[in-house]
C-alpha cells in the first residue's frame, strides 16, 4: 500500500492490521518517524482532523509542516499539481491531503513520491475516518462481522458515509444508509462497490424505522444548511422531526443502540444534544481514536516508503 | 501531375452505391479510372497494392471545434485541419464558440479564409444568438449568405425556449439546421460526469440523463410547431433517442448526431474501470487511473444502457451521422481536479479506429459504418459530395480495418493531446487522405 486514497484497496486483512497497529501505538513512546517531514495540507476548512493528524505526527517524532488553502499559493492560482511538486522537491516525506475536489488526492498521488494520505475528498473518501470508525466498534463489539450500522442523513454528499460503509462492507458488516430520497446516491452505487468476500451487506431506505430495526450502531451525519438552500431539502425543522437521532426514537426503534457522530455536529438538527455525551455515546472515543489510526496509517506507509 | 493507382482494393462508397473490389486511379487531383474487379494498367502511377483496405469518400464532420480564433493554444484552424487528414476527415464544419464567437459575416468570412490551402474543406457553423449568449438572435440570414451550413450555440443551450422558437422560426428560409446543444442547465449544474452509479460511488456531482432529455423534447415540439429545421447535437441519453425516433416518425424535420466516444466509452472510464474488449473491470477498486480529466466530456460519458440505446438508433437509422465533436484542450485545461478540468475528448484522429471496433464486435456493418461518416452528415447539412466516380475530384480516404494501433495522446497532430484512449489500442487505421492534388500519408505509407 504506498498510499492510502481509500478503503477500496484495503482487503478486510490490512484494515486489521491498521487497527491493530493503532492499538499497539496506543501505550507506546517510540519515536519510529523521528526526522521524517509531513506535509498537512488543508485546502479545505477542518479542525479536528487536521490536529489529528498533527498529534499523531508528532507523537511518532514526525515535525508537521501545516498549510491551509488560505495561507497558500492557491489564492493566488496556483495549480495543485505546481503545489505538490513544491513538496516534494523541499523534501517532504509524506503528504496529508484534504480538498474539496473529489479525486484530489488521486492528482497529488501522481505527482508526489513518497505517501499520499486522503485526509477528506469531497463527498468521496475519507478513510481514515472510516478507520477509527471501525476500531472504535471493534473495540466495543469485539469483531465487525455480522455487525449491524445505520447511517443517516446525507448520505449523498457525505465522504464519510462512501468510506465508512466500503470498509464495513469489506469487514463483513450490514449497512443500512438512510436519508430522505434527495439525499440519497443513486442505488446504483450499491452495485459499483467491491464485492465483499466476508458477507458483508449495505442497503439504502428512506424509512429511519427500517433502518434502525436492530442496529447496534446508528451514526447520523451533519447535516448541513447548504442543502435547504439547494433545494434539497424544504427546511431542517422537517429533517429533524423525521430523522433527527432522539432519545425518544431510539427508545421506540433501536432501544440498546450505541450513537456515533463523525463530528462536527449540528446539536438538536441529526443529533439530540444530550445524546452526543450521553452513556450510549462513542463519540469521545471516536476522536481519541482519530489519533490512534493516523498514527498507524503513518507509520505503516512511511515505514514501508523508500526514503 | 502524379498518378497514384490504389490496387485491388475495397471501394465502398455510399454516393453510387458500390461495395465492391476494384481499382481506382487517381491522376492529377481526380478520379481517372475507376474498374470494379480491377484490372487498370497504369505503369506510371504509383501503385498501391491495397487489398484487403477500403476506399471510401472522405469522412464528414459536423461539429469540429478548431479554437481558432481566440484559443489557439487548444488548436489552430492550421493544427486541426493536419488531425482531420490524419483521421480520414476531408470536410470539417467549425463550431461558432469561438473568440469571438462566429456570430458576423466578418467572421464567417475569416475563417473561410484562413482555411484556404490547408486541403480540407472547413464550412463554418454560425452562432445562433449574439455571442452566444442566448439573449437576442444572431443574423441568420447574413450568416447563410457568408457561408454557414448551419446554426448553433454549442458550448451552451440556448436556455430560453421563446428564444429557441423564435430562432427556428426565422432560420427558416435559409433552410440551414439548427444544432441544438441540449441541456437544461438547472438539471446540469455543477456536474461533472453521468449522474449514476458511477458519480455516486466516486463523490462526483452528476449531470442527469434528464439534463438532455428535456431539452431534446422541447426543442423537437418547436421544430414540430414551428417547421424549423433541427439537428441535435451529440446525442447521448436512451430518453432522448426515443424522443428523436418518435417525431421522426411523425415527420418533424428532425436529425442528430452521435459521438464515437457516446457510442464506445461509458462512465466506467472515469472510474479507470473502462475497457475496450468489452470486459468490465471486475475489482470495483478506485484506482490510479480514476479522476483521469480526459474522460470528462459534455454530454458526459454514459451508463452502458444509454450507450446501448444511442447504438441501436446509429444501427436501425433514427440516428444518420456520426460526428466527432472533436474539443481539443491545451494541457493546463486538463492538468487538474476532475471537477475543474475542461470539458471535452480530442476526436478527429482517433474516431475511425474507435468505431471499428463497432465493426469488429459485429455491432455495425462496415457499409453502414462508412454512410454515417459520409453521405449521412453530408446530406444532412447538405454539403455536396460527388464520391467516388470517375471524373470526380479526388476526395478519398483510404484505411486497413483491421490493422491494430496503440494511441498515442503526445503524438496526435491536434494541438489538443486530451484523449482518454492514450494507450489504449484501436484496430482500424487511416493509412491515405487525399483532396484534390494534397495527399495525407500515414507513417507507414511513408516507409513504402
Amino acid at each position: 500500500m504506498p498510499h492510502l486514497l481509500d478503503i477500496d484497496a484495503l482487503t478486510a486483512d490490512g484494515v486489521g492490521q491498521i487497527l491493530d497497529e493503532a492499538e499497539r501505538l496506543s501505550d507506546s513512546s517510540d519515536m519510529p518517524l523521528r526526522g521524517k517531514h509531513i506535509i498537512n495540507f488543508f485546502a479545505e476548512a477542518s479542525t479536528r482532523t487536521r490536529v489529528s493528524f498533527e498529534i499523531a505526527a508528532s507523537r511518532l517524532g514526525a515535525q508537521v509542516v501545516n498549510i491551509a488553502a488560505g495561507g497558500s499559493s492557491l489564492e493566488k492560482g496556483e495549480s495543485l499539481v505546481d503545489t505538490v511538486r513544491t513538496f516534494q522537491a523541499v523534501g517532504a516525506h509524506a503528504l496529508v491531503i484534504r480538498h474539496a475536489e473529489p479525486g484530489a488526492p488521486y492528482l497529488a498521488a501522481r505527482h508526489f513520491r513518497g505517501p499520499v494520505i486522503n485526509a477528506g475528498d469531497g463527498r468521496h473518501a475519507h478513510p481514515t475516518q472510516a478507520l477509527l470508525d471501525l476500531l472504535t466498534m471493534r473495540q466495543r463489539f469485539g469483531a465487525l462481522q455480522g455487525l449491524r450500522i445505520a447511517i443517516v442523513g446525507d448520505v449523498a454528499h457525505s465522504r464519510v458515509a462512501r468510506s465508512t460503509t466500503l470498509a464495513l462492507v469489506l469487514c463483513g458488516a450490514d449497512v443500512r444508509l438512510c436519508a430522505p430520497p434527495t439525499l440519497l446516491p443513486d442505488p446504483g452505487w450499491l452495485t459499483a462497490l467491491p464485492s465483499s468476500s466476508t458477507g458483508g451487506t449495505v442497503s439504502q431506505t428512506t424509512s429511519l424505522r427500517e433502518a434502525l430495526s436492530g442496529v447496534q450502531v446508528v451514526m447520523p451525519l451533519r447535516m448541513q444548511a447548504e442543502r435547504q438552500q439547494g433545494g434539497l431539502l424544504p427546511g431542517l425543522k422537517e429533517y429533524t422531526r423525521i430523522y433527527g437521532i432522539t432519545r425518544e426514537k431510539l427508545a421506540d426503534l433501536a432501544p440498546d443502540t450505541l450513537v456515533m457522530h463523525p463530528g462536527p455536529a449540528n446539536e438538536g438538527v441529526e443529533i439530540s444534544p444530550e445524546l452526543m455525551t450521553g452513556p450510549a455515546s462513542l463519540i469521545g472515543q471516536q476522536v481519541e481514536n482519530g489519533v490512534l489510526v493516523r498514527m498507524a496509517v503513518l507509520k505503516l506507509l512511511l515505514g514501508a516508503s523508500r526514503e | 501531375m502524379s498518378k497514384t493507382l490504389f490496387a485491388g482494393v475495397r471501394i465502398i462508397c455510399p454516393h453510387t452505391g458500390v461495395d465492391e473490389v476494384g481499382d481506382v486511379l487517381v491522376d492529377d487531383g481526380r478520379i481517372g479510372l475507376l474498374r470494379l474487379g480491377g484490372g487498370v494498367d497504369a505503369p506510371d502511377a504509383e501503385r498501391i497494392d491495397a487489398s484487403g483496405m477500403v476506399l471510401s469518400p472522405g469522412f464528414v464532420d459536423l461539429h469540429t471545434h478548431l479554437r481558432e480564433p481566440g484559443e489557439e493554444q487548444k488548436e489552430t484552424i492550421e493544427t486541426g485541419a493536419a488531425a482531420a487528414l490524419a483521421g480520414g476527415f476531408t470536410t470539417l464544419c467549425a463550431m461558432p464558440n469561438t473568440y469571438p464567437a462566429l456570430d458576423s459575416r466578418i467572421s464567417i468570412e475569416t475563417v473561410r479564409e484562413r482555411a484556404e490551402g490547408l486541403g480540407v474543406r472547413i464550412v463554418p457553423i454560425g452562432a445562433i444568438t449574439v455571442g452566444r449568449m442566448g439573449e437576442q438572435l444572431a443574423p441568420h440570414h447574413a450568416l447563410a449568405a457568408a457561408g454557414a451550413v448551419a446554426f448553433s450555440d454549442d458550448g451552451s443551450p440556448v436556455s430560453s425556449a421563446g428564444l429557441m422558437r423564435r430562432a427556428l422560426q426565422y432560420s427558416e428560409p435559409t433552410g440551414l439546421p439548427i444544432t441544438s446543444h441540449c441541456e437544461d442547465l438547472s438539471l446540469s449544474a455543477g456536474g461533472s460526469m453521468h449522474e449514476g452509479a458511477v458519480s455516486a460511488r466516486l463523490g462526483i456531482p452528476g449531470i442527469p440523463a434528464s439534463a438532455e432529455e428535456v431539452m431534446v423534447r422541447r426543442d423537437i415540439a418547436l421544430a414540430e410547431e414551428t417547421g424549423g429545421r433541427l439537428h441535435i447535437a451529440h446525442i447521448s441519453t436512451a430518453g432522448a433517442v426515443s424522443a428523436l425516433r418518435e417525431a421522426r416518425a411523425r415527420g418533424v424535420p428532425v436529425t442528430a448526431e452521435a459521438t464515437p466516444h457516446h457510442l464506445l466509452l461509458t462512465d466506467e472510464w472515469v472510474a479507470g474501470w473502462g475497457a475496450l474488449d468489452g470486459e468490465p473491470n471486475a475489482d470495483r477498486i478506485v484506482g490510479d487511473g480514476a479522476y483521469d480529466t480526459s474522460t470528462k466530456v459534455n454530454p458526459p460519458l454514459r451508463s452502458g444502457d444509454h450507450v446501448r440505446a444511442v447504438l441501436d438508433a446509429v444501427r436501425d437509422g433514427t440516428i444518420d451521422v456520426i460526428a466527432t465533436d472533436h474539443a481539443p484542450h491545451a494541457p493546463t485545461d486538463k492538468a487538474c481536479e476532475y471537477g475543474c478540468a475542461a470539458f471535452g475528448i480530442s476526436g478527429l484522429e482517433t474516431a475511425l479506429g474507435l468505431l471499428m471496433l463497432l465493426v469488429h464486435r459485429g455491432e455495425l456493418d462496415l457499409n453502414r459504418l462508412v454512410h454515417l461518416l459520409t453521405a449521412g452528415p453530408g446530406s444532412t447539412f447538405g454539403l455536396s459530395g460527388q464520391g467516388i466516380r470517375e471524373g470526380a475530384v479526388a476526395d478519398l480516404v483510404l484505411f486497413d480495418p483491421d490493422q491494430p494501433w496503440v494511441v498515442d495522446g503526445e503524438a496526435l497532430l491536434s494541438r489538443g493531446k486530451n484523449t482518454p484512449l492514450h494507450g489504449h489500442t484501436l484496430r482500424g487505421k487511416v493509412l491515405m487522405t487525399v483532396v484534390g492534388t494534397r495527399t495525407y500519408r500515414a507513417n507507414q505509407m511513408e516507409e513504402r
